[in-house]
């Protein structure tokens, strides 16, 4: 029999506001442990929170750019649980009003579009940290994260491979960071996926009966994990036997998952609506106004950059891979750079230089007006190609005037024919075996004898006068 | 006269004409303390050194001062979160809980220039009409110490009562000001939901908290109420206003006002003195110029139950932190996790504390949520409307802040259903937010104080406040102080 996988993904992505959902408290990554607290974030008696408006708002345009309806009249809830790492033995979520719903967002695998239902978007605190010490055999929390913001989005069942999740997971990923909403980082836990899979006979309409994945740390982990799960379903059911509902964690070490606890044993979680905090209202005005000031997403910019400026889909990918890096090449276009060579000179020379420097587009000191001068002299006839390479080399880290540059090391391109000319006669004359390799038919020998003249005029000519002046002196 | 039978703002103008100082008023205060509180156990924390330093502290500012409180001596009920004092919500689970950080009305206070005498004894978290489910010893009536003060700010009503201190600062969840203000003879309101900020009172049921003064009468009220009302922005559920000046707005004026008497709140299991005390009431404001009606209010009936499914089930939730993990009590001996929440919540908590929180968890349990939490929210919001139909009618209501006057100790601990059904004409003015206030307005055949509620609308606490003076000019139960003030 052959079996379809169903997957539905909950995932949980740490918003990038400076300060916590409920307090003042930083949210930053890190820090010793229970520095980043107050009374508000570590429960303490009568300390009360208060909704900080920035985490609505990144919820919203979240909320937006996966095409769902915003409930403009929205909710938090308790969510109760012991647990060491939740301080107030509750978490404040969103169950009966959550702030999105009936989402979608296409993905492509391979030459395939999909459309991917997202069920809800809710917004929600996150808890703290436990560290086991197993030589004191202690627990001890660490709560620099309890209250840090995050949004959990979860879809309807609609993947069937692992590689739609990843292609989900990315294009999610790549939203979130082009919406400034989220870093997204998957090592620090900014993104962290459940998997809900299930399997059933291809043709079936029926749901079979789901297990949730836990602990995947990594695209390459979820990859291995769906590949496990799904294995071990379709054998436990062709052996006869039943597929438990439960939670399951995946050992990274182990590349196995492990059962955690049982829908028996499911906790009841007793929600309901937070007295603390009154209903969120988002008033017409200020929705219309977060929709407006929606940046332009990678998928607009890759198709308006097809469209606009006939780049290939391969230069357009490349582009809009960063949300920075889109932005630079829209403003080197915006000062008259040629939009081919513009793509050109990004994949090419500043993503090597990024890389060499394992850095980041957005964090570079060379500057869109700097890169646009720098192909305008190339253009112009001032510098030659090669020379600019190196002339970039040179101010990428320092935003350097380019203009000043060549001046000062003298390196503006030799366009006078006559000195030009004259190189070209020296080396014929110099090279006379050369001349008459060439004529004998050895076309190697012409690019000896251009390399000559290049040398001679120390590299700035014009390689086509080059060429030019020697062909014309060969032939006749 | 003694100090101690100033009101409070009496003695805030004593103060500030050089008449006496505040270190005089504090000592006075903590030798009342020392010699009646054996007797009456109202205070948990007794801050002796400290409110001395402070009065000697304030003394220097006393020309300057703008409160008409300021230097008046008082305390605090001990679920109010102060800074580097106990505060310990009369449990043993947070028997050791020092708060790092100040309630927003501990601040309010302070900056007006309070001195406080130390924490008042409670109901262990609130959850009581008796004061004696605290850990630390049940409160007596200055009253009759073989009876309740009620609850649960019981601890704040006998120490303004008893002359130990001028005012107490309580919190009022289904009648936890007005009901021991009833039983001890003295003058308190619960405020608008909103008006007063909540942070730093630790939570019984936060949609329902509210906190408030006890006073010696509505003016001293009204003059604490102006110290603390007001939003503020670390508590979400606090209002923007109209504040106005509440002191300013008592006149003594109740001419046209409009005052309803419902009769469900008149009927059975009324008692005959309470009942006749209260209509009597009436009948003096209807003196001065107040129209008094009869109406009917019959969805009260739902009031209590409802009450005690929303407190309950926000109460599991607000107590569920008490878990032995980041601070107060924890167990001494369990056998991992599990058996160390079971222990800590077990022994930590007292009976009345556990039932509710039980009471609570079950109503919020898958299955049982929409026949219970979510009936008793319709209910709420059915009171809600029922009062706004009220006030059409009339500007206040008027009933008997309890059936009955303070019962004998220990009469209703074995009988906790028909405790809470004595909170039926209070839970329903916290159910709809309302402000209330009860106050003093006669005496039963036993000498115990009888307290009479009014209720208004939202905001309407220059109302109430007004109509509680008018009745305080034409009588003097208010200045009637136990055994003619004499030391027990």
């Amino acid at each position: 029999m052959t079996w379809e996988i169903v997957i539905g993904l909950e995932t949980h992505v740490e918003l990038a506001t400076k300060t916590k959902i409920f307090c003042a408290c930083t949210t930053a990554f890190g820090g010793p442990p229970n520095t980043h607290c107050c009374p508000v974030c570590t429960g303490m008696p009568g300390a009360l929170p208060v909704l900080n408006k920035k985490v609505l708002e990144f919820a919203v345009k979240a909320g937006l750019a996966l095409n769902c309806s915003i409930t403009q009249h929205s909710r938090f809830d308790r969510k109760n649980y012991f647990y060491p790492d939740l301080p107030k033995a509750y978490q404040i979520s969103q169950l009966y009003l959550p702030i999105a719903r009936d989402g979608a967002v296409s993905i492509h695998t391979g030459a395939e579009n999909k459309t991917v239902r997202i069920h809800e978007l809710h917004m929600e605190e996150d808890a703290g940290k436990l560290i086991h010490d197993p030589w004191l055999d202690q627990t001890r929390a660490d709560y620099n994260r309890c209250g840090v913001p995050l949004i959990e989005i979860v879809t309807e069942p609609d993947f069937r491979t692992a590689y739609e999740v990843v292609a989900y997971l990315e294009k999610l990923k790549e939203t979130l960071q082009y919406l400034g909403v989220s870093d997204c980082k998957m090592q620090e836990g900014s993104l962290r996926c459940d998997v809900n899979l299930s399997v059933r006979p291809m043709g079936s309409m029926e749901l079979g009966t789901r297990t949730e994945m836990k602990n995947l740390n990594s695209f390459k982990s979820i990859v291995r994990a769906i590949d496990y799960e799904a294995k071990r379903q379709i054998e436990l059911i062709e052996e006869g036997k039943r597929v438990i509902q439960e939670t399951r964690r995946w050992d990274e070490n182990k590349d196995a998952t492990y059962a955690m606890r049982s829908k028996e044993n499911a906790q009841d979680y007793r929600y309901f609506p937070e007295p603390d905090l009154p209903p969120v209202e988002l008033s017409q005005n200020d929705l219309d106004e977060l929709r407006a000031t929606q940046p332009e997403l990678a998928e607009a910019k890759r198709a308006r950059y097809q469209r606009d400026y006939s780049l290939p889909l391969y230069d357009c990918q490349m582009l809009t891979s960063d949300k920075a890096l889109a932005a630079f090449f829209e403003r080197l276009v915006a000062l008259g750079t040629p939009p081919k060579q513009g793509a050109n000179w990004i994949m090419g020379e500043v993503l090597g230089a990024l890389s060499q420097r394992a850095m980041e587009a957005k964090d570079m000191a060379l500057t869109a007006p700097t890169l646009a001068r720098l192909i305008a002299l190339v253009d112009e006839g001032r510098l030659n190609r090669n020379t600019a390479v190196k002339v970039f080399e040179a101010v990428f880290d320092t935003d350097q005037d380019v203009d000043e540059y060549v001046t000062a090391h003298n390196l503006e391109q030799v366009n006078d024919s006559r000195l030009v000319l004259e190189a070209c006669v020296k080396v014929l004359q110099a090279h006379p075996q050369s001349v008459s390799d060439y004529r004998s038919g050895k076309e190697k020998a012409f690019g000896f004898m251009v390399g000559q003249a290049m040398r001679e005029l120390k590299g700035k000519a014009n390689p086509q006068t080059v060429n030019a002046a020697l062909r014309e002196l060969l032939e006749t | 006269m003694e100090l101690r039978e100033f009101t409070a703002l009496e003695l805030g103008a004593a103060i500030k004409k050089g008449e006496t100082s505040v270190p005089e008023a504090t000592q006075a205060a903590l030798d009342r303390i020392s010699t009646q509180d054996k007797a009456l156990n109202a205070f948990i924390t007794i801050a002796g050194e400290q409110a001395l330093d402070r009065a000697k502290a304030l003394q220097t500012g006393v020309k300057g001062a703008d409160s008409p409180l300021y230097g008046v001596p008082m305390a605090i009920k001990d679920n109010i979160c102060t800074c580097g004092m106990k505060t310990s919500c009369a449990s043993k689970i947070l028997g050791d809980f020092t708060p790092p950080y100040d309630a927003t009305v501990v601040e309010k206070l302070t900056e007006a220039g309070a001195v406080s005498l130390g924490k008042l004894n409670m109901d262990e978290f609130a959850m009581g009409s008796t004061s004696e489910t605290s850990f630390y010893a049940p409160v007596k009536n200055p009253w009759d110490l073989s009876r309740v003060p009620g609850g649960s700010s019981g601890g704040g009503a006998a120490a303004v009562a008893a002359g130990m201190g001028w005012y107490a600062i309580g919190s009022d969840t289904g009648g936890s000001i007005r009901q021991p203000a009833s039983f001890c003879g003295v003058t308190g309101i619960k405020p608008t939901y909103g008006t007063v900020s909540r942070y730093g009172l630790v939570a019984y049921a936060s949609s329902l908290d509210q906190i408030g003064p006890l006073c010696r009468d509505a003016a001293d009220c009204a003059a604490v109420l102006d110290t603390l009302m007001g939003r503020d922005p670390r508590d979400a559920t606090s209002l923007d206003g109209p504040y106005g000046r509440l002191l300013e707005t008592l006149t003594g004026d109740v001419r046209g006002l409009k005052i309803g008497l419902p009769s469900e709140c008149f009927g059975e299991g009324l008692d005959r003195e309470v009942k006749s005390a209260v209509l009597t009431m009436a009948d003096a404001l209807k003196s001065r110029g107040a129209e008094v009606m009869e109406l009917s209010f019959p969805v009260i009936e739902y009031a209590v139950p409802a009450y005690y499914i929303i407190a309950a089930a926000e109460a599991s939730s607000n107590l569920s932190r008490f878990d032995g993990v980041k601070y107060g009590w924890r167990a001494p001996q369990y056998d991992g996790l599990e058996d160390l929440y079971r222990k800590t919540r077990t022994q930590g908590f007292g009976a009345e504390v556990k039932r509710r929180v039980l009471l609570g968890t079950f109503v919020l349990s898958s299955g049982y949520y929409d026949a219970y939490y979510q009936k008793a929210l319709q209910v709420k919001a059915v009171i809600k409307n029922a009062f706004d139909q009220a006030f059409r009618l009339c500007d206040l209501l008027l009933t008997p802040t309890a059936p009955t006057t303070a019962p004998k100790l220990a009469a209703s601990l074995g009988d906790p259903l028909q405790m809470y059904l004595s909170d039926i004409n209070t839970v329903s003015a916290n159910l709809a937010g309302l402000p209330a206030l009860s106050m003093p307005c006669g005496f039963d055949a036993q000498g115990l104080p009888i307290g009479a509620q009014l209720i208004a609308p939202h905001f309407g606490e220059g109302t109430l406040l007004n109509t509680a003076h008018a009745f305080q000019l034409d009588t003097n139960w208010h200045r009637l102080t136990p055994r003619g003030g004499k030391t027990i």
